[in-house]
């Protein structure tokens, strides 16, 4: 790999829950001129003190080491994780994708998501809420199939990534 | 209210109000004294410090200006530097200080006024979303919206304004908690470890080791130490001058870490960079080996990158993991404090057993000394007393005539060619005596941070070398110079002229010198006494002694105007975009700037 060439990492953050640490990340990101491809963020343990982001960013492997350095020096962070390159992880993303139309389209859509293990969640004579978890690529090979059928509005979480088997990333 | 009569249990104490709970809180981390301007968000507090006397209030003229004097303050001190400002305008005019402090690392805490957090978010009067604002010019901000989490808070901030890579803290305050009552905790004991933000300071033994063998084999090695071994306190630069003499390297310091090795020693190469020496400058390109100490390869020291020392292993020692690989790929990476890492490297250089590459080191130093006899700082000075003064030698007899009178002198300055000039022909022996806004680059700078250190050093002189220019953005601090009596001297490089601008007009914009002549200024003599202090002028040669002697002989603030040559220009220089053998010596060079392509000069 030459210096130029350019990665994904999908790197996982465990922060202080408190005000103002997600606009900290994103402006950290903006700020610097990095890319952000998803971000997601939720409270994690009992108390609700601890947050864990995950973000999906690209860019040289020196701009991704400089970005995993930026986020551990922030005061709220405790962690940071580079899952892409500390082993093998699950990447899970959960798309709400509402599909309108009716005739053979209708038949078709339901067909193709059943095949993709897509949930129908809301449905009227005229639409369908299908709820599907998965990663990016098959999301996205869902969406794309969709389009010709009626495809009306997607809305998807962006990822979350945790580590396989006992590795564990707790403070 | 006495605060050595409050009892020191917690639970004692609920009767405080929030601004009293901030005042022990402050006295409890050391702070003796803070840089302010009230205003009605902070009025409780000021309410609280008029009733106590054990923190000091020195009131500032303008906020940008109370940020540097705390950054003053804290440079000359190694303390955390206090500032208090009003909600709204106060903050939003301490942004630049803040900022300033971020790019130079210097911790200082302030506190700004918020209004009263019912009103937060309804355009009341005097908000301003202070902790969005400075979120990207600060370590670290605060908004404190419950009277439970206030001394925590202020505990918490100076903590993290002095730990690891110093910085600035922001904790905005609004007024109703300031005025409710709340609980005092005290700051948590030294072994506690904060919950999320513990910096590494103890060096990893086998990159010492790495490093140690790599500078032994070395055939052309450099020391480059920066301001983080200043930051680090007085034990890092006496350990980093007991390293360059037990090596027996060539030592450079950034702009920063002038200072942190002694200028008078044969070692010392000088300042690197844009207008650093030839030596140091050619001994950084063609080294073998280059041990960076607390520094952090920024654009004005390693000029065009892609042609920075290419030849050479880098070791990069470095509290902030983010400034490691952050410019340059380095070889070696040393992440802790820079006094633990030159601790460890004395002593892993006495018990290792590597072999040390001596004669070919003595080559290298018979290179420097070639480098070095071309005195890239010579200048010409007319010696007849009628003759015009050179900048250059203004700032030389400032130097020699402070060492002569053997005072402790501390130097500030404003931003521009007389900061490149107290730079080169000022020489530092000691850390802590040198301020000078490095990273920002702000002018305006050099006055209230000489007030500063003033306060901090009450017998010691203090001088803020300035340009006409830069001392006009904080001049209204000469009246806080009066009000405490605070004998700093302002010498102003005179040369009617904003002197960095025009040089780089002339060099690289074809002599269009567009806004850059400094018309209708003030007489800086009347301006002086209108300001109760001392004006004194030097328009010639002969009369420079005597001004600079007068100037330091009177026991009050002065502004001395020394008036030079208007067309001298700052060298040596790296023209922007070019690397460091391709160094502009003196004029006779200046056309070499001329080659600089557009991309070069879209670099600053
Ligand atoms: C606040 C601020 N505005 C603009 C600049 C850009 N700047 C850098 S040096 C300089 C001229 C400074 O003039 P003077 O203080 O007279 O110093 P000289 O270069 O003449 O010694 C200017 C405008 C700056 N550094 N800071
Ligand atoms: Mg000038």
């Amino acid at each position: 790999m030459s210096a130029m060439d350019t990665r994904t990492a999908t790197i996982a953050v465990l922060v202080e829950n408190e005000a103002g640490v997600l606009a900290r990340v994103i402006g950290l990101f903006s700020g610097r001129g990095y890319n952000i491809d998803s971000l997601t963020v939720a409270p994690v343990d009992e108390a609700g003190r601890l947050s864990r982001i995950t973000v999906v960013t690209s860019g040289t492997e020196m701009v991704i080491e400089q970005i995993k350095a930026q986020l551990d020096r922030l005061v709220p962070v405790h962690k940071v994780a580079d899952l892409t390159v500390e082993g093998p992880h699950l990447v899970r993303e959960l798309a709400l994708i509402k599909v309108v139309g009716t005739g053979d389209h209708r038949v078709e859509a339901l067909r193709l998501a059943d095949a993709f293990r897509a949930r129908v969640v809301d449905a009227t004579t005229e639409s369908f809420v299908f709820e599907m978890t998965g990663n990016a690529d098959k999301i996205d090979a869902f969406c794309a199939l969709m389009r010709p059928l009626g495809l009306a509005e997607i809305c998807r979480t962006g990822a979350v990534a945790i580590a396989r088997g006992t590795r564990q990333m707790a403070i | 209210m006495s605060a050595t009569a409050m009892p020191t249990a917690p639970a004692a104490t609920d009767h405080l109000s929030g601004a009293e709970v901030v005042l022990r809180a402050l006295k409890d981390q050391g702070v003796d004294v803070i840089f302010g301007y009230p205003g009605g968000a902070v009025l409780p507090i000021y309410d609280a410090l008029f009733q106590q006397n054990h923190i000091r209030h020195i009131l500032v003229r303008h906020e940008q200006a109370a940020v540097h004097a705390a950054e003053g303050y804290a440079r000359s001190t190694g303390k955390v530097g206090v500032v208090l400002v009003t909600s709204g305008p106060g903050a939003t005019n301490a942004v630049t200080g803040l900022v300033d402090a971020l790019m130079d690392s210097i911790p200082v805490v302030c506190l700004t006024g918020q209004v009263p957090t019912h009103l937060i978010g309804n355009d009341a009067f005097q908000e301003a979303d202070t902790t969005g604002i400075t979120r990207p010019a600060t370590k670290h901000n605060y908004l404190v919206k419950r009277s439970e989490d206030l001394a925590r808070v202020v505990h918490d901030a100076f903590y993290v304004a002095r730990s690891g890579r110093p910085g600035p803290v922001v904790i905005d305050l609004p007024k109703d908690i300031l005025i409710k009552p709340a609980p005092y905790v005290d700051a948590p004991k030294a072994e506690a470890p904060h919950r999320s933000y513990r910096p590494v300071t103890a060096p990893n033994r086998d990159a010492i080791l790495e490093a140690v063998r790599l500078l032994k084999r070395s055939e052309r090695p450099i020391i480059y130490a920066g301001g983080g071994v200043i930051n680090s306190g007085p034990e890092a630069s006496r350990l980093l001058t007991e390293f360059v003499r037990l090596t027996g390297m060539p030592c450079t310091n950034t702009l920063m870490g002038l200072g942190a090795f002694p200028a008078s020693d044969p070692l010392f190469v000088g300042m690197l960079g844009m207008h650093g020496t030839y030596e140091a400058n050619l001994a950084m390109h063609g080294c073998d080996v280059m041990f960076n100490i607390g520094a952090r390869f920024d654009d004005r020291i390693t000029g065009r990158l892609d042609k920075f020392s290419v030849g050479s292993k880098k070791i990069h020692a470095d509290i902030d993991p983010s400034s490691i690989n952050k410019n340059v790929k380095v070889d070696v990476a040393i992440l802790g404090d820079a006094g633990q890492v030159l601790a460890a490297m004395i002593e892993a250089w006495k018990s290792d057993d590597t072999p040390i590459a001596k004669d070919a080191q003595l080559g290298w130093w018979r290179k420097i000394d070639g480098w070095r006899s071309i005195n890239c700082l010579a200048y010409t000075q007319a010696p007849e007393p009628g003759a015009i003064i050179k900048p250059q030698h203004a700032v030389k007899r400032l130097f020699e005539i402070t060492q002569e009178l053997g005072r402790e002198t501390f130097i500030s300055t404003e931003v521009g060619q007389h900061q490149m000039w107290a730079a080169q022909y000022f020489g530092f022996d000691k850390p802590n005596r040198w301020m000078t806004s490095g990273g920002l680059g702000t002018m305006g700078y050099g006055l209230p941070a000489a007030m500063g250190v003033q306060i901090a050093h009450p017998d010691a002189l203090c001088i803020d070398i300035a340009g006409e220019a830069s001392i006009l953005m904080n001049i209204q601090e000469m009246g806080t110079l009066a009000q405490y009596r605070l004998p700093v001297k302002v010498f102003i490089l005179n040369n009617e002229y904003m002197g960095m601008v025009r040089q780089w007009q002339e060099l690289l914009h074809g002599g269009r010198y567009s806004e850059s002549y400094s018309a209708s200024l003030p007489d800086f003599v009347k301006l002086a006494e209108s300001f109760h202090a001392r004006g004194l002028r030097a328009t010639k040669l002969g009369e420079l002694d005597d001004v600079i002697r007068e100037m330091i002989a009177h026991p009050g603030p002065v502004i001395a105007d020394i008036c030079v040559d208007q067309k001298e220009n700052c060298f040596p220089m790296i023209p922007s975009g070019a690397a460091h053998n391709e160094m502009i010596l003196g004029p006779d060079q200046e056309k070499n700037a001329a080659s600089v392509t557009d991309e070069g000069k879209v670099l600053v």
